[in-house]
């Protein structure tokens, strides 16, 4: 007799303290950028180093977000997720190396005796189309990977392959230095965005509000889509993709648009994340950091909005210890980690959660 | 104000009673009950299906020979046969999953259905139950009827899409018939085979589709779920037309004036339940087996 009744009430408060918890953070994540304009006398004041290191979970959570998008609701399991956020990286940089260089070529370039921009940087000195670009370069690169591999029905772990086999593809362009991405080194030594002094206080708060802000739009916007019909199809096709088409769906354009818009998120983020960070290379595009960020989403709970989230700030918070305290066991963990995840928890740690909560 | 029946409604009735096939047993032998003016399916000789001379090989395996297959409009056809026949297969080419590698599939007078994907054959109106019965395991039951209802099926669609009170009142509707209104929140993959059964059978009554191929539909159920279905089927020859695949010679008995048997692929025998149970060859086959 008393179970229904426990169980109702677990199922009422559930929604309410999860909303609870994110008002929570939300407030620390917002009242974090203040702080961290306090006299540094203060006991409150929060560090630059503080402040970075959480912009940059951030922004890896807006990744775990997006990469769930496609492979939690769509199936999609993407390991090439990493050069998304990388060319919305590259685009933020090339505008930031602009900046530096004022009139002048970038220093790599000059360093390489070029007296020309390439034609694809043109216009990366206004911020509009930097912007533009950050948007435009993921977004073209996946409807085009994306329109192919959908058309061919590539799935599975042929399609997981692929993905890898782009990001490392796209590594070893930008290594190169003729192909007029920085080579080896990336872009670096920033000055100023917008006028403003990078590293300033004032730059570096407004930055961290601003991925804040791409964090709950992300959020909003998968909370939509999953409530949405569009959300369903997408489970449907998870699951028995025949059937789906049987009922007369066309798989391939919902798998086109949530494929297009999550590596547009990924490029968002990674415009965020370079200025914060002061660097962007090709190392971003290697095959590891796109693998780790399926670990992020494995971790945390995949199919669920909360999950990733959870999954990128537990490993980035364990990693930034990790390599402070035993940096090269850092990859070993890493794997230990998501094996015990996909034996033991393949609904990461949500399922765990509701698990408890349903007990 | 009251309805009065305007000239132009009793022009386009939705239905229009056809004397049975005179010529049964002949190259179009299909049966037709009635012609159902379909938007865009031109049915004018009452056979909704044609398939002429399809031939499907695996590996130079011929899983489908030759087969000709007339369905009519509104007609109920069983198809029997021994295991591996090629019913199944039969079904991948009218859906458009198998291509044949010869002859002629037409779905009423226009549509070649050998040159549709299968998202546009199943857009034409033909709608399909698996022989292992296929639902959208992690959705609800009422989940799964929504995506099935027949509606507009673009990305664009699906992202704006809000059910209709009469879209809602038809899902409960094809609840009630289906039997699952007190499963309605589950999920279908907690559902018993027989309730998954029948959710892919609702899926096809949301479909709306104007011919149904039903693989197996029984497979799984009680005595008295099969007597159910067995009235639902009949309920809908007429309005739509039906191509049933049943090893439950029972089941065949109590639903089909016409039903064809397949064997190696080719069609055996075609006629009455108890014709074709006379048949000599048919007998061969089934006590060879
Ligand atoms: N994709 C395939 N590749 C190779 N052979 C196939 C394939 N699909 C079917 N077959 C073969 O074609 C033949 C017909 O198969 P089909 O599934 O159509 O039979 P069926 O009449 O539906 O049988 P059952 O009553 O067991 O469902 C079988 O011998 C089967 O092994
Ligand atoms: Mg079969």
């Amino acid at each position: 007799m008393n179970q229904p009744l426990l169980v109702t009430a677990t199922q009422k408060a559930g929604p309410k303290i999860t909303i609870a918890v994110g008002a929570v953070i939300l407030a620390l994540l917002l009242a974090l950028p203040l702080l961290s304009l306090l006299s540094p006398i203060s006991v409150f004041h929060v560090s630059a180093y503080t402040l970075t290191l959480v912009g940059k979970i951030l922004c890896y959570a807006i990744v775990a977000l997006a990469l769930d998008l496609v492979w939690g609701y769509a199936g999609l399991l993407s390991l090439g997720h990493g050069l998304f956020f990388a060319l919305g990286g590259y685009a933020m940089g090339m505008y930031l190396m602009r900046q530096a260089s004022g009139d002048g070529l970038p220093a790599f370039m000059t360093f390489l005796s070029w007296t020309e921009l390439p034609w694809y940087w043109t216009g990366t000195s206004s911020f509009l189309w930097a912007m533009c670009l950050v948007v435009l370069a993921p977004g073209l690169l996946a409807l085009v990977f994306g329109f192919f591999a959908f058309r061919s029905r590539i799935k599975g772990v042929y399609f997981s392959i692929m993905t890898q086999a782009l990001t490392f593809a796209g590594m070893l362009l930008f290594f190169r230095n003729e192909t007029g991405f920085g080579g080896n080194n990336g872009f670096t030594n920033f000055r100023t965005i917008l006028g403003f002094g990078i590293t300033e206080p004032g730059t570096r708060a407004v930055l961290f509000f601003a991925t804040v802000v791409l964090l709950v739009a992300s959020l909003f916007i998968g909370w939509r889509l999953a409530q949405s019909k569009f959300g369903r199809v997408l489970t449907a096709l998870r699951d028995a993709e025949n059937r789906l088409m049987f009922c007369g769906y066309d798989p391939r354009g919902f798998k086109l648009f949530v494929w297009v818009l999550s590596a547009v998120l990924c490029g968002l983020a990674g415009a965020l994340y370079v200025p914060q960070v002061g660097i962007i290379n090709p190392s971003e595009m290697s095959p590891t950091n796109s693998i780790e960020a399926a670990v992020w989403v494995a971790l945390g709970g995949r199919g669920t909005l909360i999950g990733p989230l959870l999954g990128a700030g537990v490993v980035n918070g364990m990693k930034s210890w990790f390599t402070v305290a035993f940096p090269e066991y850092w990859l070993f963990f890493l794997g230990a980690l998501f094996i015990v995840v996909t034996l033991y928890l393949p609904k990461g740690v949500i399922g765990l959660l509701k698990k408890r909560g349903e007990q | 104000m009251r309805v009065t029946a305007t000239a132009e409604f009793m022009l386009e009735p939705a239905f229009f009673p056809v004397e049975p096939n005179k010529d049964a047993g002949t190259s179009r032998d299909a049966i037709s009950h009635g012609q159902r003016v379909g938007p865009g399916l031109d049915t004018r000789h009452g056979t909704i299906l044609t398939l002429e001379d399809i031939s499907v090989s695996f590996d130079g395996f011929r899983a489908l020979n030759n087969l000709n297959l007339y369905i009519g409009v509104g007609e109920l056809r069983c198809i029997i046969g021994p295991n591996g026949a090629g019913k199944t297969t039969l079904m991948d080419v009218i859906t458009g999953k198998t291509r044949p590698s010869h002859g002629k599939a037409w779905f009423g007078e226009t549509l070649d259905l050998t040159q549709m994907s299968e998202v546009q054959i199943a857009q034409a109106g033909i709608g399909r139950k698996f022989q292992k019965p296929t639902v959208f395991e992690a959705l609800s039951v009422f989940e799964n009827l929504e995506l099935a209802q027949k509606t507009d099926k673009s990305v664009w669609a699906s992202l704006r899409a809000r059910l209709t009170g009469e879209q809602k009142d038809r899902i409960t509707d094809v609840l009630e018939t289906i039997r699952l209104t007190t499963s309605v929140n589950r999920p279908a993959g907690l559902l018993s085979h027989g309730q998954k059964q029948f959710l892919e059978i609702g899926m096809l009554l949301m479909q709306d589709p104007q011919l149904l191929l039903l693989d197996e539909p029984v497979a799984g159920m009680t005595d008295a779920e099969t007597e159910f279905t067995a009235e639902l089927f009949k309920s809908l020859a007429g309005k739509h037309s039906l191509m049933v695949v049943e090893h439950d010679m029972g089941f065949v008995g109590s639903i089909a004036d016409h039903v064809t048997v397949l064997h190696q692929g080719s069609v055996l025998a075609e006629g009455s339940l108890e014709q074709v149970q006379e048949n000599e060859r048919v007998i061969e086959v089934y006590l060879g087996r």
